[in-house]
């Protein structure tokens, strides 16, 4: 359940059709032979392709054929002759991303046609990568409209469905990194960058890549589209590295660049490795959820309004903190002074006078760091832990949380409480409860469960009034 | 299909504007397509009825059509091989337009389109390669302009010289390519009919609902677009087609224009620039893009000439 192995391949036919015509396509296609050899080293479960020449509208698709079979022909260079193919895919993974993607609110679907059209980037890619078949593959598509924040949900989406498939993967995203071609055909031999600032900025770019530091070149991608011609703002980088963890633990190695008709091409591999830098500074956000931007199929209905007659909470000191609109009538909360959400929700949802928080364990914020230790060690073995510091370290999440709300912990109204060991834990758990919140005096269940996504020992579910919200009136309301 | 005209008899019988959404198609449920509609689009489909009606009046042996769905960076290709017989399927819409064509390719003409060009300084060539599959942009207009199918045609790609350079340098070597293409229409005898393959504005909705042929969830994407193709559409109904050309990188720009691949302005250079009114047939929008079917037939003084 891990990607192994990370690749950057172009999307030209050339090192596949005619190798032997320049020093470059010769170079590229040798860089092709090892990252192919490295890859059967690796004996993965699956091969992930992201290809920014499958350009999709209706949100993203991913194929789901298990055996795709034509004759391909490139629409410009049709003239270097024609690719017949027949590869294996995995449609049960293709389902798998399909739903991740829904679950993290994309528009994604499967499709399995005979004759859908593959892209030439993912057929060169297959047939120098995979020539016999060895490895069963999944595509998916880059959408014409996407930006940053859709694809790297799109990352995370596949990397959910190589988690719940439990696949060993290579990612491959299959792009040029710049992507201005000649205008006219160039004689192979005499094949040169279209462009000097496209070669100047994509050696940096790959300068970054062969110290092992995919998510600074993630991150990076707005100013080399802004400086250079980009192939499609790089969002194949920024699938690849969402997909990989978004982080910068690799071993890079630049194992060819070369002008492929003036693009500028390369094959980069990326070998996990916990050596690497591991400093970030993210200039981007770490978006979790695709709430989508442009509700253009039902205006009236799914207009982001305000939750409250009354006006807004004020904002918060920290911006991510913000409550933000979401599709109808509703507001998400989402703090980075909370414990990152383990999946496709929200910490908060406002709905009129009321926020319903999801569960909230004691991981702290950033480190996931479980105060009173974690109830079992790495390998699943129980460890002794302290309830009494777990349920400080909830309660106060749950602050956080309504602070990022606009409201606080005096204005919870219900409480209910999820212990591993109830026998064990709940005489300490009453007693920090009865001191964070006996006075305040929410209504509370308590159940015991068997476990927790996280090695945690205590989860709380809470209802509370917004902070804008009167308190008096509301439980008037309630009384009447 | 009629005998071709001695050298130099050759003319331009109709130009028309005829975009390729694959939802009309789908929609007519041809035997050629493979998914099933109940319906969809009815005001653009019976605006290429009514295009085809006046059509039938004419004596035409060629279609020469520019598509926006062969798009191509090293030049402008034509097809160069005599017939086509493969399966299409539509990569953003798979669900609605798997087609099986089958076509005649009238391929003096497209070498001597490429001639012509190459002789105005623009970079040509024809495709050759017998796999190579036609792309559903041509399949589509052609289909809904002549769905016999028994009329040659003559694909041409968009070169992405817009994308590269510019919308003036785009619509320069797309004049020049209408240009060519007229010319050699005259030198090889031909009665033409052309075919600009794209719509007005061009910006989808990214989902659809469930039943795709479901009207009550189709409209403009925004009415800046509408108001746009409304303007677009006037001029092209006084005869302002020289003005149309000078607003048309602003048309692009601002209502997210598919004529950013080209194929219009290449009719209109073609064409001249006609300044006699052209006939609106039908206009209707296609998971939010705006879609005209536009017809051009030069007066007969100018036909006669």
């Amino acid at each position: 359940m891990t990607i192994e192995l990370a690749l950057i391949v172009p999307r030209m036919p050339h090192p596949l059709l005619c190798p032997d015509d320049s020093e470059g396509y010769r170079a590229l296609a040798d860089a092709y032979a090892e990252a192919r050899a490295r890859i059967e080293a690796i004996q993965p479960d699956l091969l992930l392709i992201y290809s920014a020449g499958w350009v999709s509208i209706l949100g993203h698709q991913v194929q789901a054929d298990p055996h795709p079979e034509w004759v391909h022909v490139d629409h410009d260079f049709h003239a270097l002759g024609s690719i017949p193919y027949r590869f294996r895919m995995d449609p049960s993974f293709g389902e798998a991303v399909a739903t991740a993607g829904e679950a993290r609110g994309l528009h994604i679907r499967t499709v399995a046609y005979k004759g859908f059209p593959i892209d030439t980037g993912t057929v060169t890619a297959l047939k120098l990568l995979n020539p016999h078949n060895r490895f069963p593959a999944s595509v998916l598509s880059c959408n014409v409209y996407s930006d940053r924040a859709e694809t790297v949900v799109l990352g995370k989406a596949a990397a959910d469905a190589v988690a719940s498939e439990n696949k060993r993967v290579v990612a491959i995203a299959v792009t040029n990194i710049s992507h201005r071609l000649h205008s006219v055909p160039v004689p192979p031999a005499e094949d040169r960058f279209a462009s000097l600032k496209d070669d100047e900025w994509t050696r940096k770019l790959l300068e970054i890549l062969g110290e092992g530091r995919l998510e600074d070149v993630s991150q990076l991608a707005r100013t080399f589209t802004a400086q250079a011609h980009a192939d499609s703002k790089l969002k194949a980088i920024w699938w690849l590295a969402s997909c990989a963890g978004a982080h910068n633990r690799y071993k890079g190695e630049v194992l060819a660049y070369a002008p492929v008709q003036g693009a500028g091409c390369a094959v980069v591999a990326l070998q996990p490795d916990t050596s690497g830098a591991a400093n970030l500074e993210f200039d981007e956000d770490d978006v979790e959820v695709y709430r989508g931007d442009r509700n253009v199929l039902d205006p009236g209905g799914a207009a982001p309004v305000d939750a409250a007659p009354t006006p807004a909470p004020a904002p918060q000191p920290v911006a991510k903190t913000a409550p933000r609109p979401a599709r109808s009538g509703r507001v998400d909360v989402a703090s980075d002074k909370a414990p990152k959400p383990v999946g496709a929700y929200p910490h908060a949802r406002r709905v009129g006078d009321l926020l319903f928080l999801s569960g909230v364990g004691p991981r702290q914020a950033g480190t996931d760091a479980i105060p009173g230790g974690p109830v079992r060690d790495a390998d699943g073995n129980p460890v002794n832990y302290d309830i009494e510091a777990q349920t400080h370290a909830v309660i106060d999440n749950v602050r956080r949380i309504l602070e990022a709300a606009g409201s606080s912990l005096d204005r919870v109204l219900d409480v209910t409480t999820f212990l591993v060991d109830m026998d064990r834990d709940f005489k300490g758990y009453n007693k920090v409860y009865a001191q964070l919140l006996g006075g305040i005096g929410p209504t509370r269940t308590t159940l015991a469960i068997r476990a927790l996504p996280t090695p945690i020992a205590i989860e709380l579910k809470v209802v509370a009034a917004a902070g804008d919200t009167d308190m008096a009136a509301l439980t008037g309301a309630a009384r009447a | 299909m009629a005998e071709p005209h001695a050298e130099g008899t050759g003319r331009i019988v109709a130009g028309a504007l005829a975009p390729h959404p694959p939802h009309l198609v789908y929609a007519d449920n041809p035997p050629q397509n493979e998914p099933v509609a109940e319906c969809g689009w009815e005001t653009l489909r019976w605006g290429y009825e009514r295009l085809r009606r006046n059509l039938d009046k004419l004596d035409i042996d060629v279609i020469v059509v520019h598509s926006p769905h062969w798009k191509t960076v090293q030049g402008h290709h034509v097809l160069g091989v005599p017939e086509f017989k493969s399966l299409s399927v539509d990569p953003i819409f798979p669900h609605l337009f798997r087609y099986h064509y089958d076509l005649q390719v009238d391929v003096a003409l497209a070498e001597a389109i490429a001639e012509e060009g190459a002789a105005s300084g623009l970079c040509m060539q024809v495709m050759r390669n017998p796999h190579f599959r036609v792309d559903y942009g041509t399949i589509t207009s052609c289909h809904l302009t002549r769905p016999e199918w028994d009329i040659p045609i003559v694909a041409i790609s968009s070169n992405r010289v817009y994308f590269d350079y510019n919308n003036d340098v785009g619509d320069r070597q797309m004049v020049a390519l209408g240009r060519a293409t007229r010319r050699a229409v005259e030198k090889l005898g031909r009665k033409a009919l052309l075919l600009a393959s794209n719509s007005l504005s061009h910006r989808h909705f990214t989902q659809e609902p469930p039943i795709p042929e479901d009207m009550s969830a189709e409209h403009i994407y925004h009415h800046g677009q509408y108001l746009w193709d409304m303007h677009v559409i006037d001029l092209m109904r006084r005869g302002k087609t020289r003005q149309l050309m000078a607003e048309m990188p602003d048309f692009i720009e601002h209502a997210t224009s598919e004529c950013k691949d080209g194929s219009l302005s290449w009719l209109l250079g073609a064409l001249d620039f006609p300044d006699y009114p052209a006939e609106v047939h039908g206009y209707g929008t296609v998971i939010g893009t705006g879609n005209a079917i536009v017809e051009w037939q030069p007066p007969a003084a100018e036909v006669a000439q």
